[in-house]
């Protein structure tokens, strides 16, 4: 590989793995979300639905996050240094939404199951899963709207570390990330039940948020050009912006289709692709910057040693990583019959 | 509150949590699959049982681990930004590594705790050593980054930028090998005495309970032959600090004069001011002894470095003392035991032993907050060691003392969460209903 391909190989790397953490992650933190909304006769049922389908591997969904990170801070060290000044407010504000999420969700699956505790935990999981992804899609919209330059040396606190981050744009984001991830996780919750009745309530579920993703992808769009002009000008007068916008678009229409008609397999294939699709063309509207209006995948790049051994270094880990993924599906493939469907059987309590 | 000292604060904090997760992460799925095997080799229920709740305990910490875990990533650029630019490309491959050592671990554990009845008894015991193996090697690799922090290698830096980037020669760095190692040991020892001193509490409620008495027999199995062996790789490492790192050296020994015929000093408070240890026991020529195994050898001391390179004398001399002290008792209790063990008594059968244990359960973790204590603090006021300060590193971000508080308060709510968990979950007897049928407390006497 040519010495000048290997930083970007590496961005895309990195784009590649926070595709993978809002599909997984992502339909986790929607979960919480459902479970914050749920209503209806059925409302104890759908949370234990929830409950079981984010089940025991989601610190394994997490780790996505994790690599995006130590990919970002090694191979683009002034990116994370940039990142980790100017969006110092939110990213804490997430931080603190993960930790209560994670270890609300743990404290819940391990106390006792008849409690006041399990609805406050549940309370405090379902509340951080709805504000962290608000916050990491503002961070997106931040970095997207060109505003993290380097920080002057001069003005306010709000100048300085308010005013990149909070715009109506990047809001507007954040709200589509949140839209996207309730989407995401009521199509994959219609398959985690055998309950015809819970079936349709997640069915009702996806097909509300999925027009929500619409509008909010909708106003995020018109106000990109004066808000994200780089981003914007990517999205509407690119020559692949036409394509993009027909296969987002076409993704779109067939997991409503699809939930329409019941064939949910079908609606989480479309689903993902339609989320990788909001990744790839914010990433691909971006390029060459990395956090525009100055980092560029070229001008932020580590060493080309560094990158090369990073490489290598995915490479051997995921000749480790693929084999026990694909054991740990295996294993847990055989479903319990019952009205969860879920990885495991016994659950931590049993 | 200063920005820096806030800054440092956070950082601390968010360190001193993580590692007590940590270092149950790398010493729980020990115990778990040596009672597991045990179960598989005798049958024994009472070893089944205490695999599944040390199995559900780790979990428990597991995923605590793992979220502050993330917080401390994150920090690394909150905090510490110029830091994370100038050594993101050198030391960015153990944290790489690490993240995959955690997939599988965070892999494994799924595949332990719900596959009770799924796979086949011996792939159910690989499982759990794939646990172990990946929750050391996660402890190895960011231990690692931290050595080179104190003797950075694998780059050249030149006008505050770093050049011929090394990242294997920076992860193959002088202090990597007594660092781990030491770490490593350190995680067994906390995890054995920590789990053996709360069972050994219980079993002087309970004299004959069998439960508690296999639980402290695997727990001492880990835990006795660390402790043992930990005093030995702490002098290796205070040779490598001796070696690396004098300023740190000469402050743990709270050594102010470079001298020929150094003494060890034992205890004492350091007179920063008067540039002496007041109330210390020193023995004569033993720290030239022990760094150079030459009584007359010169030891560096604080005089030969400028006073603003000079770590916080008083809090890394006592923290050292704290730690061997802690070491010590750990080792000589050790001994005790493996003494009783080979003339075959039950450490059971002595109640002053069980008390002597009961009060080690706390002692290796505030051994474990002790060094890296007397590591970081020890370090200063450089964040990597003689290039670059901790001052320099710092984000230009004001008001830092408010993400301070509120994370300490976030951790010690968690903190204090978790121990009533594990209370409830893991550590309480089990309840009579539980073992009527295994076990009743006339035939335990004989088990
Ligand atoms: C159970 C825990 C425990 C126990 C019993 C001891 N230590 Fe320790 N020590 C640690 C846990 C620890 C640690 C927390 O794990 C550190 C921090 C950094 C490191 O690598 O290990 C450490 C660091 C550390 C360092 C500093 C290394 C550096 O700054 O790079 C020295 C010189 C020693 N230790 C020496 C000793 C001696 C001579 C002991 C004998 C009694 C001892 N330790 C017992
Ligand atoms: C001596 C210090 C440390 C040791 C021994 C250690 C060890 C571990 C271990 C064993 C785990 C697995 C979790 C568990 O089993 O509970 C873990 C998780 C984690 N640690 Fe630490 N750690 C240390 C310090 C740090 C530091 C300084 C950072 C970051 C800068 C860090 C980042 C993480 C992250 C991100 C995780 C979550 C795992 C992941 O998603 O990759 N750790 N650590
Ligand atoms: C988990 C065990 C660890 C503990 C308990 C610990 C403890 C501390 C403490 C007390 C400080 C503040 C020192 C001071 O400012 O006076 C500190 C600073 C710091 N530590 Fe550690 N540390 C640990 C491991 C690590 C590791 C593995 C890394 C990174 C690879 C690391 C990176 C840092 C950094 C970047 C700072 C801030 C700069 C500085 O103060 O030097 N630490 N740590």
């Amino acid at each position: 590989m040519s010495e000048s391909g290997l930083p970007g190989v590496m961005a895309g790397l990195v784009a590649l793995s926070l595709n993978a953490y809002v599909l997984f992650g992502g339909a986790d933190f929607g979960g919480g979300v459902w479970d914050l909304l749920a209503s209806g006769p059925s409302k104890a049922r759908q949370r234990e639905v929830i409950g079981h389908a984010i089940g025991p591997i989601w610190e394994a969904n997490h780790v996505w996050l994790i690599l995006a990170i130590v990919l970002t801070f090694t191979c683009f060290p002034p990116v994370f240094a940039r990142l980790g000044i100017v969006l110092h407010v939110p990213l804490t504000l997430m931080l603190i939404g993960i930790v209560l999420r994670g270890s609300a969700f743990t404290f819940r699956a391990y106390d006792d199951e008849h409690d006041a505790a399990q609805r406050r935990w549940g309370r405090i999981f379902a509340v951080a899963s709805l504000l962290t992804p608000l916050l990491l899609g503002v961070c997106i919209g931040a970095v997207a709207s060109g505003r993290v330059g380097p920080v002057p040396a001069r003005g306010s606190f709000a100048d300085r570390f308010v005013d990149p981050w909070l715009t109506p744009f990047s809001l507007a984001v954040g709200v589509l990330a949140v839209a996207v991830f309730a989407h995401l996780a009521a199509v994959f919750l219609t398959l985690e039940t055998r309950e015809p009745d819970l079936e349709d309530v997640f069915r009702r579920e996806g097909l509300w948020s999925g027009v929500t993703v619409f509008l909010a992808a909708l106003v995020a769009l018109l106000l990109a050009p004066s808000h994200a002009p780089l981003v914007g000008a990517g999205l509407l007068g690119s020559r692949w912006a036409l394509p993009f916008h027909l296969a987002t678009g076409a993704a779109a229409v067939a997991t409503l289709a699809a939930l329409w008609t019941r064939h949910y397999h079908l609606a989480r294939v479309t689903v993902g692709a339609l989320v990788s699709l909001i990744v790839w063309g914010w990433a691909f509207s971006q390029y060459p910057y990395l956090v525009p209006p100055d980092l560029t995948v070229a001008s932020a790049a580590a060493p080309a040693v560094t990158l090369r051994l990073i490489l290598i270094a995915l490479g051997l880990g995921a000749a480790l990583l693929v084999p026990s993924l694909h054991y740990l599906f295996r294993v847990f493939k055989a479903e319990p019959a019952g009205s969860v469907r879920r990885l495991p059987t016994g659950g931590p309590n049993a | 509150m200063p920005d820096l000292l806030a800054a440092r604060s956070q950082m601390a904090v968010s360190l001193g949590f993580h590692i007590l997760f940590a270092v149950v992460g790398i010493g729980m799925p020990l115990l778990m699959v040596i009672a597991e095997q045990r179960y598989r080799s005798t049958g024994d229920p009472i070893c089944l049982e205490l695999a599944k709740r040390w199995a559900k305990g780790t979990a428990i910490l597991f995923a605590v681990g793992a979220v502050s875990g993330t917080v401390l990533s994150f920090e690394l650029g909150l905090l510490w930004p110029e830091f994370m630019r100038l050594a993101g490309p050198v030391i960015g491959m153990p944290f790489s590594l690490e993240g995959f050592a955690f997939f599988i671990e965070a892999i494994f554990i799924g595949v332990y705790l719900y596959g009770w009845d799924r796979i086949p008894p011996r792939a159910h015991v690989l499982a759990g050593l794939a646990v172990a193996v990946s929750g050391a090697a996660s402890g190895i690799f960011v231990v690692t980054a931290n050595a080179w922090m104190n003797s950075p290698t694998g780059f050249e830096m030149a006008a505050g930028k770093v050049t011929g980037v090394d990242p294997i020669a920076g992860m193959l760095n002088p202090m990597t090998f007594q660092q781990t190692l030491h770490m490593t040991l350190a995680a067994y020892a906390a995890t054995g005495f920590a789990v053996a001193g709360i069972h050994a509490a219980l079993l002087l409620v309970e004299r004959h309970n069998a439960f508690h008495r296999r639980a402290l027999g695997i727990a001492l199995l880990v835990g006795a032959p660390a402790a043992v062996l930990q005093p030995l790789s702490g002098d290796v490492s205070a040779r490598a600090v001796g070696a690396w790192q004098p300023a740190k050296l000469a402050a743990m020994e709270s050594h102010f004069e470079t001298e020929r015929r150094a003494p060890f000093t034992i205890g004492g408070i350091p007179d920063v001011e008067a540039r002496r240890t007041r109330y210390a026991i020193q023995v004569p020529a033993g720290l030239s002894l022990l760094l150079h195994h030459d009584p007359d050898a010169v030891v560096t001391g604080l005089d030969h470095f400028p006073r603003r390179d000079w770590p916080p004398v008083t809090i890394v001399h006592l923290a050292f003392q704290v730690m061997i002290a802690l070491g010590t008792y750990l080792a000589l209790l050790s001994l005790w035991i493996g003494w009783r063990a080979l003339r075959r008594h039950d450490p059971c059968d002595s109640p002053w032993m069980l008390r002597a244990i009961a009060v080690a359960a706390p002692m290796g973790f505030l051994a474990i907050e002790a060094g890296w204590t007397v590591t970081e603090v020890g370090r200063q006021p450089w964040v990597i060691y003689g290039l670059l300060r901790t001052a320099d590193a710092v984000t230009p971000m004001p008001g830092l003392v408010v993400p301070f508080v509120g994370f300490t308060l976030l951790y010690c709510a968690l903190g204090a969460i978790v121990v009533w968990m594990l209370y409830r979950q893991i550590i309480r007897s089990p309840r009579h209903s539980e073992w009527s049928r295994v076990y009743s407390p006339r035939e335990a006497a004989r088990v």
